[in-house]
């Protein structure tokens, strides 16, 4: 009950500070479930954001409820996933009510204009961390540097992408597998 | 109209794969078969999705249901959009649980994963880039300074250079960010 608990109240964290979405979720997931709770490894977490991308449903609630299941079986992941929602409900009711005072704020456009800059800047740091576990050798550099330039040059779904390099990933294993024997 | 409200939304979980503005697609048709609201609001919706905490996804399916239907609605939705996550992830996850001694599934994650960081890499390449360029100003002849958001990019540096230092490095990341809101106060990108 109180590992449930944390669960909730951990992810409710991570849902009130995460500006800009799933991939911006990542920064802090690093810092609260890796680092802090050490409830899974950076690696289990580049495993969910891929699966997370491929599988029906949105990326940030795919990768909750996959590390609640992770610590804490089934009702782990349903209360990792209640807990990431939870502040969108409050926030955005509270929101959606008094719109127009604040979509006019001066104030409030300035803060924002600096709070994007710190996304890209924590998303750069996060994919640093990631890099040695998940870029080990010259397949690992190839299929980044493909992904990496479709993904920004085309309007492809990553679907596509990880797909592709899922496949990529078995047959070279095996052809690997297969050279050291 | 709230079961209905539940159905919808969890047809768009179940069918919109990625990132939040996947959802997009769907939240457009809602608006012409129902009539819950406008393309007006609904662009309304992903500005204040975009910048409010949480992930986008979340922030639209509750604001569309608001407005449909006030608190019971936001619930609503946001339950619907999260339920086929729910399932679904919980029994792949025991098949992956399974399997994860098999070769197939180690060889799928070994090109998996630098497949994901590159992907989360593009992203955060996409969110610079969109703040840095003004694409907005190719038209006609304009300096490099208008093109460029400069104080936006020297901010993006500084930062990045105070996150590297031993003192700051292991600071939480809403430090940062409560940092830069300050900033972005102070001198407004």
């Amino acid at each position: 009950m109180r590992a449930l608990l944390d669960l909730f109240i951990t992810f409710a964290k991570i849902g009130a500070i995460t500006f800009g979405g799933g991939y911006a979720m990542l920064p802090i997931l690093q810092r609260e479930v890796v680092e802090k709770k050490q409830w899974v490894t950076n690696e289990d977490v580049m495993d969910y954001y891929a699966i997370g991308q491929t599988t029906p449903g949105i990326i940030a609630i795919n990768t909750a409820t996959f590390i609640g299941q992770k610590t804490k079986g089934t009702l782990g992941g349903v209360m990792a996933t209640l807990g990431v929602v939870f502040p969108s409900l409050i926030i955005i009711s509270v929101i959606a009510y008094f719109l127009n005072t604040i979509s006019e704020s001066e104030l409030l456009r300035s803060a924002f204009s600096g709070i994007r800059v710190s996304v890209y800047i924590l998303i750069l740091q996060a994919v640093l961390k990631l890099w040695k576990t998940a870029v080990m050798d010259k397949v690992g550099l190839m299929i980044f540097t493909v992904v990496f330039s479709l993904a920004v040059l085309t309007s492809y779904s990553p679907v596509y992408f990880v797909i592709f390099a899922g496949v990529l990933g078995v047959m070279s294993f095996r052809l690997l597998n297969k050279a050291v024997k | 109209m709230l079961l209905t409200l539940y159905i919808e939304f969890f047809k768009t979980g179940l069918f919109a794969v990625g990132g939040g503005l996947a959802t997009l697609p769907f939240l457009y048709d809602l608006s012409d078969r129902y009539g819950w609201f406008s393309y007006e609001q609904l662009a309304d919706m992903i500005a204040i999705s975009e910048s409010t905490p949480g992930a986008i996804g979340v922030n639209m399916a509750t604001y569309a249901g608001f407005s449909t239907a006030g608190v019971p609605g936001a619930i609503i939705a946001t339950l619907g959009l999260v339920s086929p996550s729910i399932i679904i992830i919980i029994i792949l996850a025991h098949v992956l649980e399974r399997f994860k001694q098999s070769t197939l599934v180690q060889g799928a994650f070994y090109g998996l994963r630098p497949a994901s960081t590159a992907l989360i890499a593009a992203a955060g390449f996409n969110f610079m880039y969109h703040d840095l360029i003004n694409t907005s100003v190719y038209s006609g002849l304009q300096s490099l300074m208008d093109v460029i958001n400069i104080k936006a990019l020297i901010f993006s540096v500084v930062l990045y250079v105070i996150m590297q230092h031993r003192l700051f490095k292991h600071l939480h990341p809403v430090v940062f960010i409560a940092f830069s809101a300050l900033i972005g106060i102070l001198f407004s990108f």
